[in-house]
């Protein structure tokens, strides 16, 4: 698989190194605007997540965003954006999720960084990190119902989903 | 300074209301809500090029109770409209409102679910400025439209 496509040295190890050690667990190998990708079987995220930082130093954990693909099957995809600072490698890697139970283990155990941002992640598209330490949202207000960045959450909101402060100030 | 020679030995009469307003207008200590890049600006009409001080309203007051004029620069999230209304409320009466480019007017280009779209929707506000983010010769403007606005108030109630 990895012979089709354009790695660096770094990146090469890297994704033979995965493919060898977890044969069943890698689903694809692919390559974007210059950055590659790897997609995994949601079950198992924590184990490589262990591997890449103990085996292949992947120690900075750079970014975690989500991504609403808007299908009937899997419409959720949560990306962890990895760096390896010893041999200048960035790697993105994905897990999927469903709509109806949209549940991806929390990487905070291996990385700490993952914390805020999982946070946005579970604020912005609704997605549940098992194991969460602070598993609350993190810019919208607490009581907020929706999820802002799903696909069919109109752009100016819901019209009255989160209060305005009163203009009429308590008085004695 | 030069008022002594001008008036002489003499006096002036005048209405309680313009003199009231006089004071008024000249001593509109801004209270600086700078929530974003308009802020930038905001320090530009408060320093030396500007020089507000010309108006009397150089004295940026952090504290909501020894202000008069509350510049809103920036875009207002609703999680910040809380904070900014609460101050609002501490500021003694009577008190004026800028709202301070597109965004704090009307949203701006923050046409979202998390930016409430003018600040008008919390506050009475007094003034408007155009301008992404307006210059400072703009916010001396609303300043000076503000002042205008309070030497024509009734600031000294009537006997009924």
């Amino acid at each position: 698989m990895s012979n089709e496509l354009n790695l660096s040295e770094g990146l090469q190890k890297t994704v033979k190194n995965l493919t060898e050690t977890f044969p069943d667990k890698i689903i694809e190998v692919y390559q974007s605007s210059g950055d590659t990708f790897v997609r995994i079987e949601a079950d198992s995220l924590i184990e490589i997540c262990n591997h890449l930082k103990s085996e292949l130093h992947f120690i900075y954990l750079s970014d975690v965003f989500g991504i609403d693909r808007y299908t009937s099957d899997e419409r959720f995809e949560v990306v962890y954006n990895l760096l390896n600072l010893r041999d200048r490698v960035r790697l993105f890697l994905k897990v999927r999720c469903d709509e109806e139970n949209p549940e991806v283990d929390s990487a905070t155990p291996v990385w700490k960084a993952a914390s805020w941002n999982e946070r946005e992640v579970y604020d912005m598209f609704g997605i549940q990190f098992r194991n969460h330490p602070d598993h609350r949202r993190i810019f919208m207000p607490e009581d907020f119902e929706y999820y802002p960045l799903r696909k069919e959450f109109p752009l100016l909101g819901i019209p009255g989903s989160i209060e305005l402060p009163s203009t009429t100030p308590e008085t004695d | 300074m030069g008022l002594e020679s001008a008036l002489g030995q003499g006096y002036l009469t005048t209405r309680m209301d313009s003199l009231v307003n006089w004071a008024r207008s000249n001593a509109a200590w801004p209270m600086p809500m700078g929530l974003a890049c308009c802020a930038i600006e905001m320090m530009a009409f408060a320093g030396p090029r500007y020089d507000v001080a010309r108006f009397g309203s150089e004295v940026m007051r952090f504290s909501p109770r020894q202000a008069d004029v509350m510049i809103v620069a920036g875009w207002c999230t609703y999680k910040m409209s809380h904070a900014i209304r609460r101050i609002w409320d501490q500021m003694p009466d009577p008190k004026w409102c800028i709202a301070m480019g597109a965004c704090a007017s009307t949203g701006g280009m923050h046409r979202c679910y998390g930016v409430v779209q003018g600040a008008d929707n919390f506050l009475p506000v007094d003034a408007y400025i155009s301008g992404c983010p307006p210059r400072p010769d703009a916010v001396i403007h609303a300043l000076m439209k503000i002042q205008d606005k309070i030497k024509t108030e009734h600031s000294v109630m009537l006997d009924t």
